[in-house]
């Protein structure tokens, strides 16, 4: 834990004062972003012994995080000792690795062809309707992100609208409304919990 | 148990070989009842895990576990009609099975010792219902070589892939032939990469081995990137160990000691079944150190994509392996010769490996005898657009397109017309109609201008744009090229510029040369096949469909109906009821009208969102094809940048 306080402050203060306020006031939140690091910590020492696994590395901090933020990248880069210009080379290059956090719900229209010949760019238009936003956007209130994304490979299903990992196949514009509700319907029952 | 020899390769098979065979047909009074559900991908996403833990629960219930068995199975290729539920003996067919079927799939069936009708597979051209998977037409039409596990057996279980002579031949090899035999032995055969360009496997596995430096290195080319093909993920889920068994061969004959398998990570079910094969592997002591007692080690390691098309090209694929970005890099060095670490590295793809054990256990001179003259074996194709069943189907090379969309797939719903077949994906091309004949091979392919491909085939019918098609691919290579070259990275959007354009009824008629002339352009100067191969569907879309491009630049209509900025609405005043529903829909507020009388669509406003047409309870809004050119003024063709030729010098 002890680097983690080291890489953790350096980054502070590169950041806004009150962002650091903010962060200190919540005990909560920053017990839960310690354990965060405490999970990469255990990943990067899985795999940095095996010869080119950066991306693996990337690949479970995004799980852990949710997005790579530039602290997580500066991190993993001095934890296995490469330049982090180098660590931001990988993440910006592969489209899976998102630099923004996400919101709660990925909504993802498969643009591959077999669904585009089936409509996924009508399915698509009327999402960005619907929700207001556009591709690679995020809801105002943190629940939705539109995206597209090359063929989920289960092409007999076109078109597919996959939300988080649930695979929605053969699906109309009208049914989209219905998916949403269900998605909101799950974030209501999540808020009466907290 | 660790598996030392041949003999202990037969005692697993004599073990597992009864289930198999009840699967395979035979009525060998197993007094077991076999249960096979489909867990591929696309049969998963329409919950046939759902199906199958109901299924476990209802014989749980009904006290039937004993004599009952529910196997987890590989693609059969039935996309269409998933999820598959298959029971044994009597290879009874059931499809889009739910879970709320079950019970009463278990009552009839399992209990009653009938066959439930409702579920079966229905024809439609005959109208009957069909019992067995022999008498469905698609999958008698195929000849299943390389996919003759997926279906069969259990993917998660080695005894049952041994059962089926798996290991085998990898035996045979590490304990009794040397590497010059076996390489000799691939070569004959006649076997060229599936992967897309068709280089001779044989000639790379031997260039491979002729190198003197060490350590080796085998890769599995598994990213699986065209968009509309899943021949690979099914490959990979329904037989992993096809693909195990033959990298390790290759490891024997190239002399290397460590593989990778490069998947992509958007594959999860895929991933989980090599990371479990490959363990199972381990423990039978199939991969590890001292194969079959002898001094050869080989061992395997997964690595990821994340989602990066241009990795699929072979020298962006080892720096994505070493954990870098994953841009190409100038060839030669081959990677045979300097790959991985600047070590020798063979790269062959999923389908590649997975026909090396059907040319070991087959023999080179089966091998060659099927296909064509220049391109051997069976290929794997994944049928997917406007076709009645979409699906992962097997013939040999030299078949011809209408048997694989007609016969096979079962033509194209609604009664419409076969316009095109686009092979290859984003570096294919469409294929019209006049070469429906055509035996597909390699070469053939290539002199339609499209490409073999890794094996994605989707069918498109007079309802798609061939314009709108090049512009969707051009818009995912361009959106997919690395950046790495100038004629990639700025060709192609200025490609996809022109093509939008067209698109959007702003094109000229020197847009059709400047695409042409750019298209050759960026396939001489670019550095890897990603760009080489990225104009192919603008020039196959030109060669066979240039009328189209003529429509939509000349007389500013698409035919087809579908670029929005060609199309106008208009009301059908004697449907129109005046609800007002239509004008309430309209974002744009284009739509005007009265009580009792009909309403109208301003076309200036009208943004073509559709809105409207899916509010009107009458159906009185009608999609029609633009044909009044007034409104567009002479500068309307005019654009900034890399217009003529002299604009492209600064480019």
């Amino acid at each position: 834990m002890a680097e983690y306080d080291v890489t953790g402050e350096t980054h502070k203060e590169q950041e806004s004062p009150a962002k650091v306020v903010q962060e200190k006031k919540d005990p909560l939140q920053e017990d839960h972003r310690s354990k965060q690091f405490a999970d990469l910590d255990r990943v990067i020492g899985r795999y940095s012994r095996e010869r080119g696994q950066l991306i693996r590395i990337l690949q479970k901090a995004q799980e852990i995080f949710g997005y790579l933020p530039e602290e997580v990248q500066a991190y993993i880069a001095e934890k296995i000792d490469i330049p982090v210009s180098e660590v931001n080379g990988v993440v910006t290059f592969y489209s899976l690795f998102a630099t923004e956090p996400k919101g709660k719900y990925t909504l993802n229209i498969c643009m591959g062809t077999a669904c585009y010949v089936k409509g996924a760019q009508t399915l698509m238009n009327a999402l960005k309707e619907e929700l207001k936003i556009d591709e690679g956007e995020t809801t105002p209130d943190g629940v939705f992100t539109i995206k597209s994304t090359r063929c989920v490979g289960a092409c007999g299903l076109a078109p597919i609208l996959v939300a988080n990992e649930d695979v929605h196949g053969k699906i109309s514009p009208g049914e989209i409304k219905k998916i949403i509700q269900t998605c909101r319907k799950g974030e209501s029952v999540d808020n009466k919990k907290h | 148990m660790i598996i030392k020899s041949i003999e202990d390769l037969k005692e697993v098979k004599e073990k597992y070989e009864p289930l198999i065979k009840q699967r395979l047909g035979h009525r060998n009074g197993l007094g077991l009842t076999q249960i096979l559900v489909c867990s591929g991908t696309a049969c998963h996403s329409s919950e046939s895990r759902e199906v199958r833990l109901e299924l476990e629960q209802e014989l749980a219930r009904r006290g039937l576990e004993e004599q009952t068995r529910v196997v987890k199975t590989g693609c059969f290729g039935f996309c269409e009609y998933g999820p598959i539920v298959m029971v044994h003996p009597g290879e009874i067919f059931y499809c889009q099975v739910r879970p709320g079927d079950v019970r009463e799939l278990v009552e009839k069936h399992l209990i009653g010792g009938q066959v439930l009708e409702r579920l079966l597979y229905h024809n439609d051209s005959t109208g009957k219902r069909t019992q067995t998977i022999e008498d469905i037409h698609f999958f008698q039409a195929q000849r299943r070589i390389v996919l003759r596990n997926c279906g069969v057996i259990n993917p998660e279980e080695i005894g049952e892939y041994i059962a089926r002579d798996g290991y085998f031949a990898l035996a045979d090899v590490v304990l009794h032939k040397n590497r010059e035999e076996v390489i000799e032995m691939i070569k004959k055969s006649g076997l060229r990469g599936r992967g897309g360009a068709g280089f001779p496997t044989g000639r790379k596995w031997e260039l491979t081995a002729a190198q003197d430096i060490r350590p080796k290195y085998v890769v599995c080319n598994a990213d699986e990137g065209d968009p509309g093909a899943f021949m690979d993920r099914s490959i990979l889920e329904g037989d992993p160990h096809s693909v195990l068994e033959a990298m390790t061969v290759a490891g024997y004959c190239i002399g290397a000691n460590q593989g990778f398998i490069y998947v992509r990570a958007e594959y999860p079910i895929a991933v989980e079944r090599l990371e479990l094969a490959i363990e199972q592997a381990r423990e039978a002591g199939l991969l590890g150190k001292g194969l079959f007692g002898t001094d050869f080690d080989f061992d395997l390691s997964l690595r990821f994509g994340a989602g990066a098309f241009v990795c699929g090209e072979e020298t962006a694929l080892l720096h994505s392996v070493m954990g870098q970005r994953g841009e190409p890099r100038p060839r030669p060095p081959y990677p045979a010769q300097e790959g991985l670490w600047g070590k020798p590295t063979l790269i062959n793809n999923v389908e590649t490996f997975a026909n090396i054990t059907v040319v070991l256990r087959e023999g080179w001179e089966w091998y060659q005898g099927q296909g064509t003259s220049t391109s051997k074996g069976s290929k794997v194709f994944s049928l997917a657009g406007k076709i009645y069943n979409t699906g992962l189907i097997e013939v040999p090379m030299g078949t011809t397109l209408r048997t694989i969309i007609f016969d096979i797939g079962g033509g194209i719903p609604g009664n419409r017309q076969f316009k095109a077949v686009q092979t290859g994906g984003p570096s294919g091309g469409c294929i019209p109609a006049k070469y429906l004949d055509l035996p597909i091979d390699y070469e053939s392919l290539k002199e339609t201008g499209s490409m073999m491909g890794s094996g994605g085939m989707i069918v498109m019918d007079e309802g798609d744009c061939m314009v709108d098609i090049a512009r969707f691919y051009l818009e995912f290579s361009q959106d997919e090229s690395c950046g790495r070259c100038t004629p990639c990275r700025v060709g192609t959007k200025r490609l996809l510029e022109i093509l939008i354009r067209i698109t959007e009824g702003q094109g000229e008629m020197e847009d059709l040369e400047m695409l042409e002339e750019l298209s050759y352009d960026i396939r001489d100067a670019s550095l890897c096949g990603l760009g080489q191969t990225a104009p192919n569907p603008v020039l196959s879309t030109l060669r066979y469909f240039r009328n189209e491009y003529v429509t939509h630049v000349r007389d500013k209509r698409c035919p087809a109906g579908v670029c929005k900025a060609l199309l106008h609405y208009t009301v059908d005043e004697e449907k129109c009821i005046a609800c007002g529903l239509c004008a309430k829909a309209c974002a744009a507020q284009a739509i005007t009208g009265a009580p009792k009388q009909p309403y109208r669509i301003d076309p200036e406003k009208c943004t073509r969102c559709a809105a409207c047409v899916a509010k009107c309870p009458r159906q009185a809004i009608q999609k029609g094809i633009r044909k009044d050119v007034a409104d567009l003024g002479g500068e309307a063709g005019i654009y900034a940048g890399a217009g003529d030729t002299e604009n492209r010098a600064t480019l």
